[in-house]
């Protein structure tokens, strides 16, 4: 579904990315990790081309992402992708949030828009906000109506660029059970995370990142078993000690 | 002093405030939208657009607005003569206009630049992982805050757009100062005319500029 080919990115003279290679199947969950300024996030906004990389290719669903003949608009909008700082656009409602790119970009009737984005704000469990501004959700609210404004457009694979590092504590849970969920219904995942327990109840596999390249690329078992570089084994003993 | 002859003068003081205002709404109107399109050429990635627009409002705001009224009174005709093969003149009203409108565009679109570089990149990228467009993103989601954003700013400006407009005497255009002068000057009572004209404007800026200050007290809370 998503293949990552020998890509490589430079701000300048600055090497972000080193020669990454990854693929994400259908229906499998991936989770990135790694310290900051590894370069995940990065490489995660240039699955759909958010980011421009110089070297590589990047293949989703058959199609070139790095290719300048490609229609990006057009490719980004079967790839669902959540921020961390949500990205909510705070001059809507709920529902105009969930509504808009369904309308504008795949050309949904006003109100057969607003039924599907009212059926998945019920989904995460939040139909009783539809009126409401994002301003008046908490965090956590706010990230589950991101990710059924995502949802909303059917998606062939999501993109979560470290959906729970903006939360207070108490939220982080109702955001992962939501992906937890999706994981379940066998959607395709890349999850730039930090959570591990997340990681270790639905990932399939994890890579583990570090200095813009991918250090380590194992099944989850292998992964949290016996991490074979040492980057990462000091990377788990830290985040795993407490 | 005898302010009697002002009852007689209102009805050519008020078209002249009729005209002040038309220009006014008009110019607020085509210098936001003239700015708007020249904020989005100077954050444009295409350096030569960016370099063009750039130009442009530094030229515009290093000229006098006298220079370019009159400026625009003699050449503007001239042009759409020449574009259109007639000779009709356009008259000082629409000349003034275009002169404002490509005036004021070159201070709307500083403050519409600042107003959508205050919109944080993520927006952008959210609109864009939703497969909008370049477009797209701009008219439903970052123009619309921007604009609630610089809302007290562009009403400051129009607020001295306002007064600017008196400027439009040195082509003998009748707005509201000059209604007021000339009134005066055919009864001979120069000074009450004038004075009612000052006192006039400044409730009309001083007005609408409290009403901003408030509104812009609103927005930041």
């Amino acid at each position: 579904m998503i293949s990552i080919k020998n890509v490589s990115k430079w701000y300048g003279d600055f090497k972000v990315l080193t020669d990454c290679t990854t693929e994400v199947q259908k229906g499998e969950v991936v989770v990135v990790c790694g310290p900051s300024g590894s370069g995940k996030s990065t490489l995660i906004k240039c699955v759909n081309g958010l980011e421009p990389f110089q070297s590589g290719d990047i293949i989703v669903d058959g199609i070139s992402v790095g290719s300048p003949k490609t229609d990006l608009p057009k490719l980004r909008s079967r790839v669902g992708m959540v921020f961390q700082h949500f990205e909510l656009f705070p001059h809507l409602s709920i529902t105009d949030n969930l509504a808009l790119a369904q309308i504008k970009v795949l050309g949904r009737k006003e109100d057969e828009a607003k039924k599907k984005g009212l059926a998945l704000l019920d989904r995460v469990g939040l139909s009783a906000h539809a009126a409401k501004f994002p301003g008046q959700l908490s965090g956590g609210q706010q990230q589950r109506v991101a990710i059924a404004r995502a949802l909303a457009m059917d998606p062939i694979a999501m993109l979560f660029d470290e959906p729970t590092s903006a939360l207070d504590p108490e939220m982080i849970n109702e955001v992962l059970d939501v992906m937890v969920q999706l994981a379940h219904e066998g959607m395709t995942m890349m999850c730039v995370t930090h959570e591990m327990g997340f990681a270790r109840k639905v990932a399939n596999r994890v890579i583990f990142m570090d200095q813009g390249a991918i250090v380590e690329d194992a099944n989850k078992d292998d992964f949290f078993g016996s991490p074979r570089s040492e980057r990462a084994q000091t990377f788990l003993s830290k985040i795993l000690q407490h | 002093m005898d302010f009697s002859s002002l009852i007689t003068a209102m009805p050519g003081l008020l078209s002249g405030m009729m005209l002040t205002l038309k220009l006014l709404v008009l110019a607020i109107i085509g210098g936001v939208a003239l700015g708007t399109l020249l904020a989005l050429a100077r954050l444009s990635n295409n350096k030569l657009l960016s370099t063009l627009a750039g130009f442009y409002v530094n030229y515009f705001r290093s000229i006098p607005l006298l220079l370019v009224i009159t400026w625009f009174y003699f050449v503007v005709p001239f042009i759409i003569g020449w574009l259109t093969g007639t000779n009709e003149p356009i008259g000082a009203f629409y000349s003034c206009l275009v002169a404002f409108m490509m005036f004021e565009a070159a201070y709307y679109c500083e403050i519409v630049r600042a107003g959508i570089q205050s919109i944080s990149k993520g927006q952008v990228n959210a609109a864009y992982a939703l497969g909008m467009s370049y477009s797209q993103t701009m008219r439903l989601v970052i123009l619309p805050q921007a604009f609630r954003k610089m809302t007290p700013l562009l009403l400051q400006q129009s607020i001295i757009l306002f007064q600017d407009t008196s400027l439009v005497y040195a082509v003998g255009l009748m707005d509201f100062l000059n209604s007021a002068r000339s009134g005066g000057d055919i009864v001979g009572e120069l000074h009450q005319f004038l004075l009612f004209a000052g006192l006039v404007y400044f409730i009309i800026s001083f007005g609408a500029s409290t009403l901003v200050k408030r509104l812009q007290k609103r927005l930041t809370v």
